[in-house]
């Protein structure tokens, strides 16, 4: 079996798979990979960019095997499954029987279980908050041979703490969720341009509240009174149509070049190219979910285009009060540093609170951007954006992060000494040993 | 809409088939070992559309057993169109060197068991007069490597037993397909040292299975290019196979 590496394929600690196959014995696996060393950790379809994901002992138990149904109830849309499941899966299953995913980050390739450790969000968070929401229970299993169900209502410090708990609080033998009514699978989307940040702020504070999905697509490198130019995108699901699967043609990554093929070159031609694309201001169309969603599934492997070294995303979320300030500075230093890639993307976050005791999403607006990993580059520029971030009240997303420092995490994220107390002593992640320890 | 037998039906290639064949809302009677095992299995499809999901207990080593638990299969569905026989162990080769015991043990489950058990089910399909029996057998039987020639020797009997029982079946109207994965990452196999480009998924086999079944194939190597690996690997003469450390 190959060994395992993060999605930004940064750091490089290659990570040993055991595979749980069945209900049955995953827990007796589990307990033996750590009695042979010391801890582990869940990994399931390694979507995670940074190292939340990778165990501290560099031996994970993989979690794709357990990826059955256990029930499903297509009346009330309710879907009880173990956690290996991809979201991908559960697509396939509730389309065609008018039921969709309430809440879905950008890839669909993520597992139930990720999507419960890492409390995903994705383009509806105004209107329906995070995945943890909609999660009605879950099994966990706890090293010292108890399984525990919670629910919102049963064992709610469990609940809270495995909810965005990166997979600390024990392991997730099943999860169940309330998917959301549709009546086709087509989105209607309308699409914005705008010339600058602070127009994005215009559009988003006009138009979020009308709309299940928004989200903006920034160019990066724009500056000036251009800085921060972008595509606004609105969706909604379409109200007739048919209920279908979209069936995608994909392409594979074939290799992993030596340097990576984003560059301050490409990355111009790119942002260009793709602002200039729409051409007029405001654009109507109708498209399928999956062209809506997952626009980068549709090249397998695609994070092997940052080459060799791999990437880093950096993703922040700055509050409300303070949001098109330091959105606007954030986006200033990355235009001059020049680095920064054509995957950036800008989202107003809403109110609504999550029940997870870490969880990421704050109201305000999240930032997300990916960089090639260049090891002095990124550390300088990492360096200015953390102070405006901590500066705004804004806090970096774990399931992303492969940089921030221990006294950020620890000061954004005050309830972490929670989960440390709830955290079972087999579950170790590279990412919560660093913040944890420096 | 398809009634499919499914004997193994808790193995990796075989649920990533049947998954395929119950979206398209087929009808199951699945047997395997465990039956805690089966009736997850059995959920899932279910869940994923299949119209029925029965299943039954079979210890495929229990040779008085399997009539019985065939008729009872072919009285749920009422015709069997697919039965895919997919049960089998990987034996660890050096314990088959050791102990006779073990390798007559592991012999009996890959091929003695399996061709048993696929006397009675031929001959219900041969009296239905119709339906495709989809047998797993595997690139090992190709040819015996000092690697695992115990699980090779065993799936070369069952793949010789396929080939007759192909042309028996065939004035009948039964197809008879024999299926030869190359190396495909399941749980079976986890730990094996298997070189990495010509690993395959479950899903990449139980699509080609799929298509092989609709298409009455004879032979089918998955993926595609190990019907190029094998027919180089038959032709290796033995004063240089004997040398090779395979």
């Amino acid at each position: 079996m190959p060994a395992l590496l993060s999605w930004g394929r940064y750091p490089n600690f290659p990570q040993e798979q055991h595979s749980l196959a069945w209900r049955d014995t995953a827990e007796s696996r589990w307990r033996s990979v750590r009695a042979e060393h010391g801890t582990t950790l869940a990994f399931g379809n390694g979507r995670s960019y940074g190292d939340s994901c990778l165990a501290a002992s560099g031996h994970v138990v993989q979690t794709l095997a357990l990826d059955r149904i256990i029930a499903a109830d297509w009346e009330n849309g309710v879907l009880r499954s173990e956690p290996g499941i991809t979201l991908e899966q559960i697509l396939q299953v509730a389309i065609p029987r008018g039921w969709m995913l309430p809440v879905t980050p950008g890839t669909k390739y993520a597992t139930l279980g990720g999507a419960i450790a890492n409390d995903v969000h994705g383009k509806n968070h105004h209107v329906r908050g995070t995945f943890g929401r909609h999660v009605r229970y879950f099994a966990l299993a706890r090293s010292d041979g108890t399984i525990t169900e919670c629910s919102p209502a049963l064992n709610q410090e469990l609940y809270a703490a495995t909810i965005g708990g990166l997979g600390l609080t024990g392991l997730i033998l099943w999860g169940e969720i309330q998917l959301m009514p549709i009546l086709s699978s087509t989105i209607d989307v309308t699409s914005i341009r705008f010339a600058n940040v602070d127009e994005f702020f215009t559009l988003s504070e006009a138009l979020d509240a009308k709309h299940e999905y928004s989200v903006a697509w920034i160019d990066c490198q724009s500056r000036g009174p251009a800085l921060g130019r972008g595509i606004f995108m609105l969706g909604d699901h379409a109200v007739d149509g048919s209920l279908e699967i979209a069936r995608r043609r994909k392409r594979t990554m074939p290799l992993t070049p030596p340097v990576s093929l984003v560059n301050a070159l490409t990355m111009r031609v790119f942002n260009e190219v793709y602002y200039r694309r729409q051409r007029k201001q405001t654009e109507h169309a109708r498209v399928d979910y999956d062209s809506y969603f997952y626009p980068l599934d549709s090249l397998l492997e695609w994070n092997r285009i940052y080459g060799r070294p791999g990437f880093q995303q950096y993703q922040c979320v700055v509050p409300a009060t303070a949001a098109q300030e330091a959105t606007r500075a954030i986006l200033e230093a990355i235009s001059t540093s020049g680095s920064g890639s054509f995957l950036a993307v800008l989202k107003r976050c809403g109110n609504i609170k999550s029940p997870g005791l870490l969880s990421f999403p704050l109201e305000g607006t999240s930032l997300a951007l990916d960089f090639p990993q260049r090891d002095e580059q990124n550390k300088h520029l990492f360096k200015t954006l953390d102070a405006i971030v901590h500066e705004a009240g804004g806090r970096l997303y774990p399931a992303k992060d492969a940089h921030m420092s221990g006294a950020d995490f620890r000061a954004a994220y005050p309830q972490w000494q929670q989960l440390e107390s709830l955290r079972d002593p087999a579950m170790l992640s590279r990412f919560w040993e660093r913040i944890i320890g420096s | 809409m398809k009634n499919i037998v499914i004997i193994g039906a808790t193995s990796a290639i075989a649920i990533a088939c049947a998954r395929q064949w119950g979206a398209q809302g087929a009808r199951f009677c699945l047997l395997a070992r465990n039956e805690e095992r089966l009736q997850q299995v059995a959920a899932d499809l279910t869940a994923r559309g299949a119209q029925l999901a029965a299943y039954q207990r079979l210890d495929i080593d229990q040779l008085d057993a399997h009539a019985a638990v065939l008729a009872q299969c072919m009285a749920e569905l009422g015709s069997i169109d697919i039965a895919l026989v997919a049960p089998g162990t990987l034996p660890d080769q050096e314990a088959c060197q050791k102990d006779a015991a073990v390798a007559v043990r592991e012999f009996n489950t890959n091929a003695v068991s399996v061709i048993a058990l696929l006397t009675p089910l031929a001959n219900m399909l041969e009296a239905q007069g119709h339906g495709v029996l989809a047998v797993i057998s595997s690139v090992a039987g190709d040819r015996g490597r000092p690697s695992n020639y115990l699980y090779g020797s065993a799936k070369a009997a069952l793949s010789a037993f396929l080939e007759g029982l192909r042309a028996r079946l065939f004035k009948a109207g039964v197809h008879v397909m024999t299926i030869k994965p190359g190396f495909v990452a399941t749980p079976m196999t986890a730990g094996l040292p298997f070189p990495g480009p010509l690993v395959a998924t479950v899903d990449r086999v139980a699509q080609d299975v799929i298509k092989a079944t609709a298409r009455k194939t004879n032979v089918l190597y998955t993926p595609w290019f190990w019907w190029g690996i094998m027919s180089v690997i038959r032709n290796v003469p033995q004063f240089l196979f004997k040398r090779a450390s395979l």
